[in-house]
């Protein structure tokens, strides 16, 4: 459904991305993991349509469309979902108000009549209770003063509403306690079908034993640099990524 | 590369700015003391109007136009205004009367005019030019000694009331544009709430500007005796024409011992083109006093429209424990320029305000929040909070407070706070994310931004605000 090649951007004129290739395949779970800095965030972003981000080379198609031809909205629309590393506050703007825009939305672009009040009511009890989700949290303003861990539910929550084709969750497990560690993993996993996949961005392989990924990535200097299965994570979290560092020079 | 389609889309079209085509008796341009006497005959008024009107003239001829604000008024030629306009077919005794044109005017503002087709509950004077054009459920609500008609109608059937009230909050010499609507006033709404009656319906006047080359002065007061409540609201529009037109009207509220008045107004006068050509001079003095203990007024203001907006809805508080709270959201998009804010004059003991400012630029605009809010000696244990936000959408805009206080007991407490922020790119994008493009992004941040003053409006008008704010930012951010 994904296909990436030799993506390069740039942020104010420094190159974050330096020739990044993935292929994501429906019904697949692909864990990208590296150092700080590494350009993680940014690939979601870019991918996303950021417009701080400027790319400066290679393709992506989504479903063989040339993606980085399309908005924001469009993108979002044609069913890519990007769990925030920073959620942004919304002062003002009712959860409420926030989803039903987004969801109508998500409908106009498939030629679907808007939801009723009732149907989209009822949409959201269901969604809420499966990723537990506090009534309170949903009637305020869109992560108005959410704690670090609320702001990350709050995103699988979203999502859940809006029924991705591919998600892209960026450091969602950080700033999570266990149980929220667990009932975040839990969403995803019931969210999970063959026609859907997940790019996870993580720093911990803990969430990779909720999350079985197909796939670990080590995205290190704007490039998958090691690409490899769920063991991976475990030898990373053992090692560190000295070695890979090592690798990559000696390549070089 | 988005943002140039997303500017062609929104050209925020006034979508109010048709015009009427129906037959108009205006006077000719010009003021002179010949001119105003020629108004008070075209309305039959009583000789002690004309002499009200004559005298504020000639105060009129001593004043100067304010300069103080914080705004770039161009020269206006007083002579080249016309000050009274009328559809020719006037004074209608039933609905069957008013002119079709004039009803379908109306219709396509969205103001019902025909009682039984008034299913919104609202009773409403629709003001057309210089003229009240009908005014709905008057008899019904004469039932409970409610008296909702037009001024001039009040003039000739109340004019013990019109007597003893008109002026006694806003004097004849109070400021330039004020004392020039005592001179020249056409027509407007009156109020009278006897005393322990509660209103039963929002009671609203419809403003609409047609002919050209108009001037429009209308004058709206509003009594609450003892005990009683009223809701009030106030809607403008006009058509879209090159050259700037003035409007400057006068408000007065009353409320005695108990009372309570709520009075809201949506401004949404035509507000110039993009490029700032045309567009209504708003030059408004509103002005409540809080006469009895316990009364209470309260002004909500959403100002979208008009080219310039010259505006402070104040409030007296002279009764014992009233209190009084100004609610206003204003916006400036393209060349429009906004100076508003209110005065809170506290002079009973225990009197209480509450002031909440939320200024929206975008574009060229430029907008300043000006209060103040004065304490006198006697005013012990009053209180004043004061919350004045801006919000910036874009860098060519500005937005300015200028809060002044003056506390004159060590018993009362006076706080001010102001906020500015801006709409960010990642708010926006954090929408776009979700599948909202980035206009409707900007509907939602600023009507939530909005919201604690939209939240104040009776609820068909928060409704119709929410969408007006909308419009108004259309293509405002790129
Ligand atoms: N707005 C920005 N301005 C300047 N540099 C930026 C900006 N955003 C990101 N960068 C830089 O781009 C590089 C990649 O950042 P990115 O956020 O993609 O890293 P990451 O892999 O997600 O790291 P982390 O694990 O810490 O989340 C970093 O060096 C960062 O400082
Ligand atoms: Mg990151």
């Amino acid at each position: 459904m994904l296909e990436i090649k030799n993506l390069h951007a740039n942020i104010n004129g420094k190159e974050i991305l330096k020739g990044l290739d993935l292929v994501v395949r429906p019904g697949e779970i692909h864990a990208i993991m590296g150092p700080n800095g590494a350009g993680k965030s940014t690939l979601a972003s870019v991918l996303t349509g950021n417009q701080t981000f400027e790319v400066t080379k290679g393709e992506v198609t989504f479903y063989g469309k040339n993606l980085l031809e399309l908005t924001p909205e469009d993108r979002s629309r044609e069913g890519i979902f990007l769990s925030f590393q920073y959620p942004v506050e919304i002062p003002g703007v009712s959860m409420v108000n926030f989803m039903r825009t987004a969801l109508n939305e998500h409908r106009k672009y498939k030629n679907m009549e808007p939801l009723s009040a009732t149907d989209f009511l009822r949409i959201m009890r269901e969604k809420k209770t499966l990723v537990e989700m506090d009534n309170k949290l949903a009637n305020r303003s869109v992560n108005e003063g959410f704690s670090g861990g609320e702001k990350k539910r709050n995103e699988i929550f979203q999502m859940a509403m809006l029924e991705p084709r591919l998600a892209i969750l960026d450091e969602t497990d950080s700033g999570l306690d266990i149980d929220a560690l667990r009932i975040v993993a839990n969403g995803v996993n019931k969210l999970k079908r063959p026609d859907n996949a997940s790019i996870v961005i993580t720093h911990y392989q803990r969430l990779l034993e909720y999350i079985v990924p197909d796939f670990v990535h080590v995205l290190y200097d704007g490039r998958i640099v090691k690409t490899g299965g769920k063991e991976l994570a475990l030898e990373l979290e053992d090692k560190g990524y000295d070695w890979i560092k090592k690798e990559v020079e000696e390549n070089i | 590369m988005s943002t140039d389609i997303l500017h062609e889309v929104t050209q925020g079209d006034y979508k109010y700015g048709f015009t009427t085509d129906i037959e108009t008796d205006i006077i000719p341009i010009g003021l002179s003391e010949d001119v105003v006497r020629l108004i008070s005959a075209k309305k039959n008024e009583p000789e002690w109007m004309l002499e009200f009107r004559l005298k504020a003239y000639r105060h009129w001829l001593t004043m100067k136009m304010p300069e103080w604000a914080h705004l770039d008024i161009p020269k206006i030629d007083y002579q080249s205004i016309a000050y009274y306009a009328a559809p020719r077919k006037n004074a209608p005794q039933s609905l069957d009367e008013v002119d079709p044109e004039l009803l379908k005017t109306f219709e396509k503002l969205g103001i019902p005019l025909h009682e039984r087709m008034a299913l919104s509950g609202i009773a409403v004077d629709a003001v057309m030019d210089s003229v009240s054009v009908k005014t709905t459920f008057k008899e019904s609500l004469s039932e409970l000694g409610i008296i909702f008609c037009s001024f001039s109608e009040a003039v000739e059937h109340h004019p013990d009331l019109v007597q003893k009230y008109m002026s006694s909050v806003v004097p004849y010499t109070d400021n330039f544009f004020a004392t020039l609507n005592c001179a020249v006033f056409s027509d407007g709404s009156f109020v009278y709430i006897p005393k322990g009656v509660r209103c039963p319906m929002e009671l609203s006047t419809y403003f609409r500007i047609n002919a050209m080359n108009t001037g429009q002065f209308e004058r709206t007061l509003i009594i609450a005796d003892e005990d009683s409540y009223v809701s009030y609201l106030e809607g403008c529009t006009a058509p879209m024409r090159d050259e700037n037109q003035l409007h400057a009207a006068i408000v007065e509220i009353v409320a005695m011992k108990n009372a309570q008045v709520k009075y809201s107004t949506v401004q949404n006068w035509y507000p110039g083109d993009k490029n700032g050509k045309g567009g209504i001079y708003n030059f408004v003095t509103k002005r409540g006093i809080c006469k009895g203990e316990n009364s209470k007024i309260s002004w909500t203001q959403v100002e979208t429209g008009s080219a310039i907006t010259w505006k402070y809805p104040s409030c007296i508080l002279l009764g014992d424990n009233s209190s009084a709270e100004f609610y206003s959201v204003a916006v400036t998009n393209h060349h429009q320029q906004a100076d508003t804010g209110t005065k809170m004059l506290h002079i009973g003991k225990n009197t209480s305000s509450h002031i909440l400012s939320k200024g929206i630029s975008a574009g060229f605009g430029q907008n300043s929040y000006r209060g103040l809010v004065k304490i006198n000696p006697a005013a012990e244990n009053s209180r004043n909070f004061s919350q004045c936000d801006s919000l910036l959408l874009g860098d060519k805009c500005g937005a300015h407070t200028f809060p002044y206080m003056e506390v004159n007991n060590d018993t009362s407490i006076v706080e001010h706070e102001a906020t500015t922020s801006k709409i960010n790119e990642d708010q926006i994008f954090y929408c776009n994310q979700r599948g909202i493009s980035t206009e409707d992004a900007v509907g939602l941040i600023v009507n939530g931004y909005a919201k604690e003053v939209l939240n104040q409006l009776p609820m068909e008008f928060a409704v119709e605000a929410q969408k007006l704010l909308q419009i108004t930012l259309e293509g405002s951010v790129g």
